[in-house]
């Protein structure tokens, strides 16, 4: 196909007629929800999180009425923990984190001009699992069982199942199946930005939001699986009385704050960083010129995304650690202040340089950043030791953190809902309503929170569900109140501007005049993404590129076509995106749906203990993966496939250039943060007790390392399999595989034996090496799954030599899993000496 | 020197290249993190200071400055007229290497900021 040929507007309309059907969305009443195209997916995921938000905006209503007056009795002590508890944990589970998943995978895919992210079932399963978990958690209050002790739910309050009662449970279970789907979000969000990018979009030339989207799913993949690990334990104690937290039978309570704020801290920039995003779109478009210092904005969300980590015991100064270690983690608290003023400083010189365009989102833009400013600066306060000992646990932290979470997150959101609307209704929000919303919220926030610094300097402390009038700080109180409300008619504002989009007239295309891709969109938008998947020159193409809309329109670029009827996207190089091949992406499936339900039946049903159906459904979820699985990685009918301008893609790949592998890549080193959470934890107790160990008896020496003989004699079979299918022997490399199994399976066997005499309830020590072990010999059977797996799939004549993808995939499955053996059976085995 | 500046030009860039400096803090900050809290729950006091954690710092300041000088070696590759914003080799190039540079003098002051306080408190209380 020549640039020629797409003169003819014959075949331009044969090739839309061949797109418009392959990217045709399922209908009816029930199959319309297994679309999995990215522009429904991501507007159910955001109007769902959207609606987890007000929910817990009415719980906050709640909050502040009960404290509008000293001694008050609106809601019961009980039903406050309840209140406070369910508000912080809504709000940062299932509206922040999921906001910037939602919004991402609406405008990721436009961003980068491709048709939709590597893998759309991914994020139906993300989605999925989490309206399941949040409907779940949230629900919970309507039956006077929501958790009660903080959303950051410190033990021994919350394992102790005397003091509180499902709603524990509910809290771990519930949101570590939500983590499952932020972690899925992460890899699709990854993949997406590293391997498929449009052609010539090299890493400089990236949207920023692009940059900012990759550093913080790369973060969703070092913080999340500690907590998922604290989960972990601490539903062991929980539910099995492994005393992790108990400190009379050697555990320690620390610990869970320890894995909780590894998660927790670098959390406020998870969902910090993506609102900043959007400001990085909308001001060069406000300021009709190019962003200025784009390196400078990479250091500050690289930078921000590094220093996150370092700051999570600022959240543990009253714990009473030693002062060098407070003194480490108030350095660095104080040093990532410098990035955050980079950014920030970048936008005000852009739009100092720039030729203003007053708009309602840049409004939104510059308030929220005047309050984030507000809450920066309190955190640098707080993040002073002696100081935070004067302010913790009161009204001045609940005052900054709302300042930073409300300026940082929730305004920036909102102006990208002003911003964004059109691309994604074809419809301009009110400009007066978003005004009269934005002008009354803004007094709103400061009514509700400034007085909160002066109540918390008082001495008000958090979560008290009443407060003495003795105490004079019922005006504070008052006024924090009347704030409230305040912001609420706000947000109702802005509901109803919402609300009234459906009665207005559609805009013009781009109606910002903005220059990244994703303004291609159309008003009256097709299903299939981009029309011919363009070759970029320029930060902002639309404004430098010659023709380029009308180029992309007419599918002069590649990919102009759906020839084999089958829903395509290019995948591109990571450093220069210079085009590797094209892949065939999922369809719409009811798979990623039944997936999502079988697995939230095994977390609900373990939350009432019903261990034997969870069990159940575990091996439905199993089945459902296999099931789902089995379609991927197809061989092509034929080995490339010309996209235009004479170039020709192959149609398969496998290895680091294929989506699935880097898919496979992420995804465990997730799971290895998590172990390495696990890990942490037992020399956390090694480092507490003198003698940790001593009086109970361990798994030995010899267990372990026959266990670890095995385990990496599973690595090596899987190894070799690969290596000798590459060079076409694949009779070996099945029996390889199948030797690799039995190993494998073996080394589960050996592991286990090596945990008889060990009692996990006596003590800490047989706890944490039952929970090591039991993590390991997991992994085991999961190895042990995929050797079956892709054994089943030689069989079957769906991998060959020349179509590996499935053994080089679970090749990257096996290091990790002999990383996991090798440091489990050598930490239990050999560690520690008594005496040490 | 000037020589081995030059050399630099040939060095690899990535993504990989680009947090070194970063990851460098990191690995410098769990450190002084683990260093303390084994050291103040097993010894009783900050024990090993001031040699090794000094030259722990020493190392990691040095790793920093190198990657930092390879960096501005390779973020003034010339070749292709400023503003350095194309999609070409030598702009990808240079904007790898800037930023870089950037996040290495960041991580420089974030292992300053990290070993100042042992300069201050000597002990476990």
């Amino acid at each position: 196909m020549s640039l020629h040929a797409q003169d003819d507007p014959a075949l331009r309309a044969a090739q839309e007629e061949r797109l418009r059907a392959v990217w045709k969305p399922p209908s009816g009443l029930f199959l319309r929800w297994t679309d999995t195209n990215n522009n429904r997916v991501g507007v159910w995921y955001t109007l769902t999180a959207f609606g987890f938000m007000l929910f817990a905006g009415v719980l906050a209503l709640i909050m502040r009425t009960q404290l509008a007056v000293p001694d008050n009795d609106l809601v019961s002590a009980n039903t406050f923990n309840q209140l406070f508890t369910l508000h912080g944990s809504v709000m940062m589970f299932l509206f922040a984190v999921p906001m910037f998943e939602a919004v991402s995978i609406i405008l990721l895919p436009q961003l980068l001009g491709a048709r939709d992210l590597p893998f759309p079932r991914l994020s139906a399963f993300g989605y999925w699992s989490f309206l399941i978990g949040g409907v779940f958690v949230s629900g919970s209050i309507f039956f006077n069982a929501a958790p009660d002790g903080g959303w950051f739910m410190y033990p021994p309050l919350t394992t102790r199942t005397d003091l509180s009662g499902l709603g524990a449970d509910i809290w771990m279970l519930g949101l570590s199946f939500i983590e499952v789907s932020s972690v899925a979000a992460a890899v699709e969000l990854i993949v997406g930005v590293l391997k498929c990018r449009p052609p010539g979009m090299r890493l400089n030339l990236m949207p920023l939001y692009a940059w900012y989207i990759l550093v913080v799913a790369v973060m969703i993949l070092f913080a999340f699986p500690p907590l998922i690990a604290g989960d972990l334990l601490f539903e062991m104690e929980r539910l099995l009385d492994w005393p992790f937290f108990d400190a009379a039978r050697g555990g320690d309570p620390l610990l869970w704050q320890h894995l909780f704020w590894i998660f927790g801290h670098p959390e406020v920039y998870i969902v910090f960083l993506p609102s900043i995003a959007l400001f990085a779109m909308m001001i060069p478009t406000f300021a009709q010129r190019h962003l200025l210092g784009y390196p400078w904005i990479v250091l500050a969300a690289v930078g921000t995304a590094f220093l996150s980590f370092g700051l999570w015991v600022h959240h543990m100064f009253a714990t009473g650690l030693p002062k060098i270690s407070l003194a480490f983690f108030s350095a660095a608290s104080e040093a990532v202040a410098i990035p955050t003023g980079v950014q920030i400083f970048a936008f005000i010189a852009t739009l100092w340089a720039g030729k203003v365009k007053w708009s309602t989102p840049l409004l939104y833009a510059s308030g929220s950043l005047a309050i984030f400013v507000i809450g920066g600066l309190t955190g640098v306060m707080v993040a002073v030791a002696p100081f935070d000992w004067q302010a913790h646990d009161t009204y001045f932290v609940v005052a900054h953190l709302h300042y930073v979470l409300i300026g940082g997150t929730l305004l920036p959101l909102f102006g990208g809902l002003y911003y964004y609307w059109p691309l994604i209704t074809g419809k301009k929000l009110s400009d007066r309503l978003g005004r009269t919303a934005f002008w009354i919220m803004f007094v709103g926030v400061n009514l509700t929170f400034f007085p909160m610094h002066l109540s918390g300097l008082e001495g008000m402390p958090r979560r008290v569900f009443t407060y003495p009038a003795e105490l004079n700080i019922g005006w504070l109180n008052l006024a924090s109140t009347a704030g409230s409300y305040l912001f609420a008619t706000g947000v109702l504002v802005l509901v109803i501007d919402l609300a009234l989009s459906p009665t207005r007239p559609k805009a013009p295309r781009n109606p910002w005049n903005a220059g990244t891709l994703e303004w291609l969109a159309h008003p009256d938008d097709e299903d299939w993404g981009i029309r011919s998947v363009p070759l970029i020159e320029s930060r902002y193409p639309i404004w430098d590129q010659k023709d380029f809309v009308a180029k992309v329109d007419e599918g002069r670029f590649f990919l102009p076509d759906a020839e084999e009827g089958r829903r395509e996207t290019i995948i591109t190089s990571v450093l220069d995106a210079k085009p590797v091949s094209v892949i065939r992406l999922g369809t719409p499936s009811v798979k990623p749906m039944a997936t999502a339900v079988a697995l939230g039946a095994v977390f609900i049903l373990t939350t009432y203990h019903l261990y034997v159906l969870a069990a159940l459904f575990g091996v439905v979820t199993l089945a459902a993966i296999v099931w789902w699985l089995w379609d991927t990685a197809e061989v092509p009918e034929k080995p490339e496939k010309p996209i235009g301008h004479g170039m020709h893609m192959p149609l398969y790949i496998s290895g680091p250039a294929a989506p699935g592998w880097w898919a496979m890549f992420i995804t465990m080193m997730a799971d290895a943060t998590a172990f390495s959470g696990l890990v942490f934890g037992y020399y956390f107790y090694w480092t507490i007790h003198p003698d940790f160990g001593a009086g109970f008896d361990g798994p030995g020496v010899g267990g372990p390392m026959l266990a670890l003989g095995l385990s990496l004699g599973g690595w090596a079979a899987t190894l070799a399999a690969r290596e000798v299918h590459a060079r076409g022997g694949v009779a070996a490399a099945r029996l390889m595989l199948l030797v690799g199994g039995g190993a494998a399976g073996a080394s589960l066997f050996a592991g286990l034996a090596s945990l008889s005499g060990l009692d996990p309830e006596a003590n800490v020590y047989p706890a944490i090496v039952w929970v090591l072990v039991v993590w390991t010999v997991v992994h085991a059977a999961v190895m042990v799954v995929m050797q079956l797996y892709t054994l089943a799939r030689s069989l079957a004549g769906r991998m060959t030599p020349a179509h590996d993808a499935d053994i080089r995939n679970i090749t990257v499955y096996a290091h990790f899993f002999a990383l996991t053996a090798i440091v489990t059976y050598l930490t239990v085995g050999l560690f520690p000496e008594t005496g040490l | 020197m000037r020589r081995w500046l030059k050399r630099a030009h040939r060095l690899r860039v990535t993504l990989w290249t680009l947090i070194v400096p970063p990851t460098v803090w990191a690995v410098h900050f769990l450190l002084s993190y683990l260093w303390a809290a084994v050291s103040c729950a097993k010894i009783g006091e900050w024990a090993l200071f001031p040699t090794v954690f000094a030259i722990a710092t020493a190392v990691a300041l040095v790793i920093i400055v190198a990657s930092g000088l390879i960096a501005w070696q390779q973020s003034r590759t010339p070749g292709d007229p400023p503003p350095h914003n194309e999609g070409t080799d030598i702009d990808r190039l240079r904007f790898l290497a800037y930023s870089t540079l950037l996040l290495a003098g960041l991580s420089f002051i974030a292992v300053v900021f990290t070993a100042l306080p042992v300069l201050m408190l000597g002990d476990c209380r």
